[in-house]
């Protein structure tokens, strides 16, 4: 995974609470094998018309959208299904963060693992940046991972929760998954320790 | 004195392989891992990637339900899938099952189902254990005591290959429901009614505990109805204390322990339940007495009210967003604020899904269909919940009194609950739905849902329109 610390991005909102993981990825998409191409599902039941041309005035279609890389939504993003093909999609879109006032559980560990950063701002902050979009369609962002902020394209710093670990993991570019191989003697230890259980080949 | 420890501090604290320090979250160790063919594939490419392995398939068991279609056999017996990405999902699944030696239900086996469904109906989902599954409803295994939560792929690959995942200590939330239920009144009016007032996100960050006397009076398929629902109201798992009505579903199952050592379980299992005076970070209550039929009327699960009540202006939102939601809501589903559900048309009606397809729920639908006709023009889909639940209710006759009643009687599967097999509800059309979801889309591209109990579904499938199942009992 590839180190993140800083960076700044055009931002481009899909403003709208409790948006669902149906909504970010439609469950079509979830007939793969792989991760190519999921991307093309990102909001697909809003961002085509019922021909399937693209519909103009999804933010996403707008041609000020091009490139944009910071997407920001409103509070309890994600929630829904468990898909990670949500997060795969934004990513593979060309995001690298979401910003909204809240996010839904599992969604947001789900973006954690594959460095899509999921960045809560407090409501007001959130209204803040919402109106510098719309008035400035190609307004930037910048995100230091390291010291947990955001400028918002008026300059204002907004701090951002993170929890350490995953913060350590993404900025030093190293995946939870060799953490957890690592503790494997303390594992073996447990599993001596507890014996019994369900065993599903019995 | 130590502080007196909840239903969920027990289980937590018995999995803890490394606490959780400043700089890193717990390990905590998953006693029960299940997987279908939607959210694995990837996981498995990244073992391989990785040169790893399964390190506990017998702590593993997968099958297949999501992207399955729930169409009759053909003659050989055999449920054909004909979806070309289906088959290659599903073949995936085949072989990622037998290379690294995990059990599989197999489309159509005797013992394949619904995930959700399968793990409690063969004795694997047991008081006190950690269960996990790609999928948001596992928090339905709560039901028995467990701690059981939804992860995404890059986590079934983290269980895989170390039977462990990374946690942080969730907060903990007291879900008071107490009362007795009205005739007509079910499990799932509890959590729609739930949901309704508290919002979908009102459990976000919290493991949701179900206590008082509503809970306790309730089956285990009716508390499994509840918990699964537990995501649909932002919380993550949702959990109820094991007792006699617990330990009594769970004996003589498959897998359960047999002998004295299911009753050296039960003396186990019976130290789970919270301590008097154990204190949680958050409350919610419900007065159960005072509930009638819920229904939805919106696009998120907590856009419910009462049957016979009226959706809710914009004036009545809170805030902004809200009535922008709303407003969105209304126009997706082609409603009005201000006006009844009572006598709305409907098109469809699906019973099934993990929240509403076991046993219980077809006896409770059919007993309520039975000499009733399927309204003109209505489409009534019962997806049992899993292939004993189907050989089960054969056996009683209720497909028989489905089928007089002019419904489909089908194979078991996820069908109509999200889109990804054939069973779908028609752009435009509404659906009274017993699944968990009504998002845009959910069941269809263009698809209206409405959720509600599966006395509702039946009262909406005989009338051909939304209806007060009270008026039928």
């Amino acid at each position: 995974m590839e180190p993140i610390t800083t960076f700044s991005g055009k931002a481009v909102a899909v403003p709208g609470e409790n948006i669902d993981t149906d909504q970010i990825i439609p469950a079509k998409w979830l007939k793969v094998t792989d991760k190519a191409g999921i991307a093309k599902g990102l909001f697909e039941a809003w961002r085509l018309l019922p021909d399937g041309t693209p519909n103009p005035d999804f933010p996403l279609n707008r041609p000020e959208a091009a490139g944009a890389s910071v997407l920001v939504a409103g509070k309890n993003f994600g929630c829904g299904s468990s898909r990670e093909h949500a997060p795969w999609a934004i990513q593979g879109a060309g995001f690298r963060a979401v910003i909204a006032p809240s996010f839904a559980d599992i969604f947001r560990g789900n973006s954690l693992k594959i460095g899509l950063l999921p960045i809560a701002i407090d409501e007001e902050s959130y209204h803040e940046l919402l109106s510098h979009i719309e008035e400035d369609p190609e307004s930037t962002v910048a995100i230091d991972l390291v010291n947990q902020r955001v400028i918002l394209p008026g300059g204002r710093t907004v701090a951002f929760p993170i929890d350490s670990f995953a913060k350590h993991c993404l900025v030093h570019g190293v995946d939870q998954l060799g953490y957890l191989q690592q503790q494997e003697d303390a594992v073996a230890a447990y599993e001596a320790a507890t014996s019994g259980g369900v065993n599903t080949r019995a | 004195m130590p502080t007196p420890k909840t239903l969920f501090d027990h289980v937590w604290d018995a999995h803890v392989v490394q606490p959780e320090t400043p700089e890193t979250p717990a390990v905590l160790y998953i006693d029960l891992h299940l997987i279908h063919e939607v959210t694995s594939p990837q996981a498995f490419t990244e073992l391989r990637e990785r040169g790893l392995t399964v390190r506990r398939p017998d702590r593993t068991l997968a099958t297949m339900d999501h992207s399955t279609p729930t169409t009759p056999r053909n003659e050989l017996g055999i449920i054909p899938v004909t979806d070309p990405q289906a088959i290659v999902q599903l073949n995936q699944l085949r072989t990622n099952c037998a290379e690294f030696g995990i059990p599989l239900f197999e489309l159509g086996d005797a013992n394949q189902g619904i995930v959700h469904v399968i793990g409690p109906e063969q004795g694997l989902t047991q008081p006190g254990m950690t269960i996990v599954c790609g999928d948001s409803h596992t928090s339905t295994h709560g039901a028995f005591g467990a701690l059981a939560f939804g992860i995404g792929t890059s986590e079934v690959g983290h269980v895989l290959a170390t039977q462990c995942l990374l946690q942080y200590r969730p907060k903990t939330c007291a879900v008071r429901v107490d009362g007795a239920l009205q005739r007509g009144v079910t499990a799932k009016d509890i959590i729609l009614a739930l949901i309704a007032k508290y919002g979908v996100g009102g459990g976000n960050g919290h493991v949701f505990e179900y206590m008082g006397s509503a809970i306790r009076s309730l089956s285990m398929e009716e508390r499994m109805t509840i918990c699964n629902m537990s995501i649909e109201g932002g919380a993550r798992a949702g959990m109820i204390a094991p007792d006699d009505t617990t330990f009594e579903y769970v004996a003589g199952r498959p897998f359960a322990p047999q002998g004295a050592e299911f009753e050296a379980a039960v003396a186990r299992w019976r130290t789970l339940p919270s301590a008097e005076g154990a204190l949680f970070d958050k409350e919610m209550t419900l007065d159960a007495s005072e509930l009638v039929p819920m229904i939805t009327y919106g696009t998120n699960p907590g856009m419910g009210m009462p049957i016979d009540g009226l959706i809710p202006t914009l004036d009545e939102m809170p805030d902004a967003s809200s009535r922008m939601a709303l407003d969105k809501a209304m126009i997706y589903m082609g409603l009005q604020p201000g006006k009844p559900l009572l006598g709305h048309p409907i098109n469809m009606v699906f019973i099934g899904s993990c929240t509403n397809s076991r046993l219980s729920d077809l006896r409770q639908a059919a007993a309520l269909i039975k000499g009733h006709k399927v309204a003109e023009g209505v489409r009534v889909m019962v997806v049992p919940g899993s292939q004993q639940v189907k050989k089960a209710a054969e056996a009683e006759g209720l497909h028989e009194i489905f089928k007089a009643a002019g419904a489909e009687w089908r194979e078991a599967g996820c069908s109509a609950c999200l889109a990804m097999n054939d069973d779908k509800v028609p752009a435009g059309k509404y659906a009274v739905s017993t699944s968990n979801r009504n998002f845009e889309g959910r069941q269809g591209p263009g698809s209206r849902t409405m959720l509600a109990s599966p006395l509702t579904a039946v009262a909406a499938a005989v009338t051909g329109v939304v209806t007060d199942p009270r008026t039928m009992l």
